[in-house]
């Protein structure tokens, strides 16, 4: 038996508590076991598994192209519309799928919350990470397709780490909010596939950035996804970084997952009580 | 090992209830609040716990100004009614709950058992769950593959750890949860009223890991309704009523302080509507060693019915007899006077007959009583049946031996080992040396 002078004070928090980021590195491994769960169980349970991650974005791909690039003649700034759809759909259903799972995360987790200690953020951040091997499967789809329309990512390439990076924050940020907010209000769990499909909607998925006229430009990259999808798609494609979109994203990013974790922290003290 | 290891000074815990308990508010509701007031109903949900913000939400103290220290190395038992606080007590201390009011302090590493099977999936694998839910426990993944094989022997299911767990039987599935619990090794462990699920050999090797972790050394915070096993284990225990402190002490004095308030049923039986003959029963109740009337009954009281009945008229041949029934009704033995040699009365007047059942008789169950007054050849002029009572846990004979008696009353029988006697075979008069006779 180790005999650590480990002493630990339980007292009621200060209001404004900062994350414990030696406490979080204390459970690193809790974290890696969670989205290992995660992983295991839903690969585990679906007839598809693996194939699900490739299936989605390729499914919807289809549906768009027929609808919206063909039908519709939505444009694609000089792109095969179907790789233009495909990369930015990879990143944006990365982000939707990991909302509506951290969001809900809290919820299915009722009992590890009321029995066990550790601290709660780990939840809903671990929730994301099985999104992100999704993402990586389908993401190899891209390759082929890439070859077949004969285009060779540029130098924005470079780019890629600090994008993804902005969308797994983007995505702890908001799903923070959403899987605290869900605790306290149960109908709170209606509004997140609305407010996604919404959200789809107002991001440049579909279509392009350019159709926004300029000078409203700045109204669509308040959505944080709208910058970072556009950035995204411009750096694989070997296309001009719209910076400007791009910065004002970024900094939409930083503020939601400031604030996302913030709120979090705040209303986790009374989840054990109220769930 | 002697210094104080978990300090509580003042704690306290409030919960709001009425609106906020129970039905969880819609966001519709607070979107409709919000629009009345604007922002004191949304600033509402950031506000710290504990502060009421509304005259109609009531708030109960579950815990209030509770203080106590324990020192290295001691197993404390907490007992108390259901809703005393015992187990917001052991929340708070393991953290899952913040307090209120005061502080704890804590020297060492905290483990919790608060349910077994935390955490566990029932898709996963046995092995799987083990490293989930030891994770999940606390335990860094290292330490879980060095503890892997013990765990597994200890749950006893090698043969299925590779098994999705939801093909596991429930006994399986409580073996293996506890043995990843029980292979925690924090200097502090908290246990929560983990003995109440499971049989009785799954209760035992809890009872007995439990006991073995209190020999090593270790804090121990034990929360259970089984007297019994708190007096086992737990050199001492504390006591909570409504929240509070009653009694912290060793466990032997606090858990008679907890059995003197009374909360099991007892018997105590008054007729309240008019008797069918002149010979009647007036009353029937049980007695403790003091001569005062038992208000709760344990397996360790020597115990004395008291019947109190009447004769009307002169009677002869009047029976009365005691009968002792298990749960549900059958009798288990039966009583009467002659047994001491004694006769029912025959002239008329009231009578109080006290019958002393053989000491530490009583298993922890519930019991019935059924007592009659009858003549033979007449019938039955009086029977009061299913008057039941239950019997609270204490260290007793029904629990001397290690894995409990079985049965429905607990007997004492003498044992004694025979050893062939020298003189005895030389003699030839050993009965294993006895010739069959020829012929």
């Amino acid at each position: 038996m180790n005999s650590r002078e480990n002493v630990s004070i339980i007292e009621p928090r200060a209001s404004w508590t900062l994350l414990d980021l030696q406490e979080l590195w204390h459970y690193r491994d809790l974290f890696y076991f969670l989205a290992w769960r995660d992983v295991k169980v839903r690969y585990r349970q679906t007839v598809l598994g693996g194939l699900w991650a490739v299936l989605q974005p390729l499914m919807t791909m289809g549906i768009f192209t027929i609808f919206f690039g063909q039908l519709a003649g939505v444009p694609s700034d000089g792109l095969p519309y179907p790789l233009f759809v495909y990369t930015a759909l990879l990143p944006w259903q990365f982000f939707s799928n990991a909302v509506s799972n951290s969001g809900n995360s809290l919820i299915a987790s009722t009992q590890l919350i009321s029995k066990v200690y550790f601290p709660r953020i780990i939840i809903p951040s671990s929730s994301i990470l099985c999104g992100l091997l999704d993402f990586a499967v389908a993401f190899i789809l891209l390759v082929p397709m890439m070859v077949y329309y004969g285009i060779v990512p540029g130098s924005g390439i470079l780019l890629l780490p600090v994008l993804m990076a902005g969308f797994i924050m983007a995505a702890i940020g908001v799903g923070s909010i959403l899987s605290a907010l869900n605790v306290h209000y149960r109908d709170f769990r209606y509004v997140v596939p609305f407010m996604v499909q919404i959200w789809l909607f107002v991001t440049p998925v579909i279509y392009p950035a350019s159709m926004v006229p300029e000078r409203w430009r700045w109204m669509i990259n308040l959505n944080p996804m709208a910058g970072l999808i556009s950035a995204f798609r411009a750096s694989l494609l070997d296309q001009a970084v719209p910076w400007a979109d791009l910065v004002v994203s970024g900094l939409v990013v930083l503020l939601i997952f400031a604030i996302g974790l913030f709120v979090f922290l705040r209303m986790e003290r009374r989840f054990a009580d109220v769930i | 090992m002697g210094d104080t290891t978990i300090q509580i000074e003042k704690l306290g815990k409030r919960y709001r209830i009425g609106r906020a308990l129970g039905r969880n508010q819609t966001f519709r509701e607070v979107l409709v609040d919000a629009a009345c007031s604007p922002f004191r109903r949304m600033a509402g949900m950031f506000r710290s716990p504990g502060i009421a913000t509304n005259s109609d939400q009531e708030t109960i103290w579950a815990l209030r100004n509770v203080s106590f220290d324990i020192r290295g190395g001691d197993t404390v038992g907490v007992i108390g009614r259901n809703g005393a606080g015992k187990s917001t007590l052991l929340k708070i201390l393991s953290r899952i709950t913040e307090p209120t009011t005061g502080r704890v302090r804590l020297r060492g590493r905290v483990g919790a058992l608060l349910e077994i099977g935390t955490g566990f999936h029932s898709e996963l694998t046995g092995e799987e769950n083990v490293y989930l839910s030891g994770a999940i426990l606390g335990m860094k993944h290292d330490e879980i593959r060095r503890k892997f094989d013990e765990i597994v022997a200890f749950a006893e299911v090698e043969k299925f750890i590779r098994t999705p767990v939801k093909h596991y039987s429930s006994g399986m599935y409580l073996r293996l949860a506890f043995a990843v619990a029980a292979h925690l090794d924090p200097e502090i462990l908290l246990v929560d009223e983990v003995l109440a699920v499971g049989d009785v050999s799954f209760q035992k090797k809890c009872l007995g890991k439990m006991d073995a972790v209190a020999h090593e050394g270790r804090t121990v915070l034990f929360v259970s309704h089984n007297l019994g096993a708190v007096q086992r284990l737990c050199r001492s225990a504390v006591l909570l009523e409504r929240g509070e402190v009653k009694a912290y002490g060793p466990a032997a004095e606090v858990s008679a302080l907890y059995l003197k308030d009374g909360m099991t049923d007892a018997l105590s039986w008054r007729r309240s509507a008019p008797a069918q003959s002149d010979i009647y029963f007036r009353s029937i109740y049980m007695r403790g060693d003091d001569g005062e009337p038992l208000s709760c009954v344990t397996t360790s009281d020597s115990v004395r019915v008291v019947l109190q009945f009447v004769v009307g008229r002169r009677c002869r041949d009047l029976q009365v007899s005691l009968g002792l029934l298990d749960r549900s009704g059958e009798q288990i033995f039966g009583t009467a006077p002659q047994d001491t040699g004694l006769t029912p009365p025959e002239e008329p007047g009231e009578y109080t007959a006290v019958v002393t059942l053989p000491a530490e008789i009583l298993m922890a169950k519930t019991y019935g009583i059924r007592a009659a007054l009858w003549v033979p050849g007449l019938g039955i002029l009086d029977r009061q049946d299913g008057l039941q009572f239950s019997v609270q846990e204490t260290a007793s004979l029904c629990n001397s031996i290690p894995e409990g008696r079985h049965g429905q009353i607990a007997i004492r029988c003498e044992w004694k080992y025979e050893r062939p006697d020298d003189e005895e075979t030389r003699n030839g008069k050993h009965p294993a040396m006895a010739q069959p006779s020829m012929g």
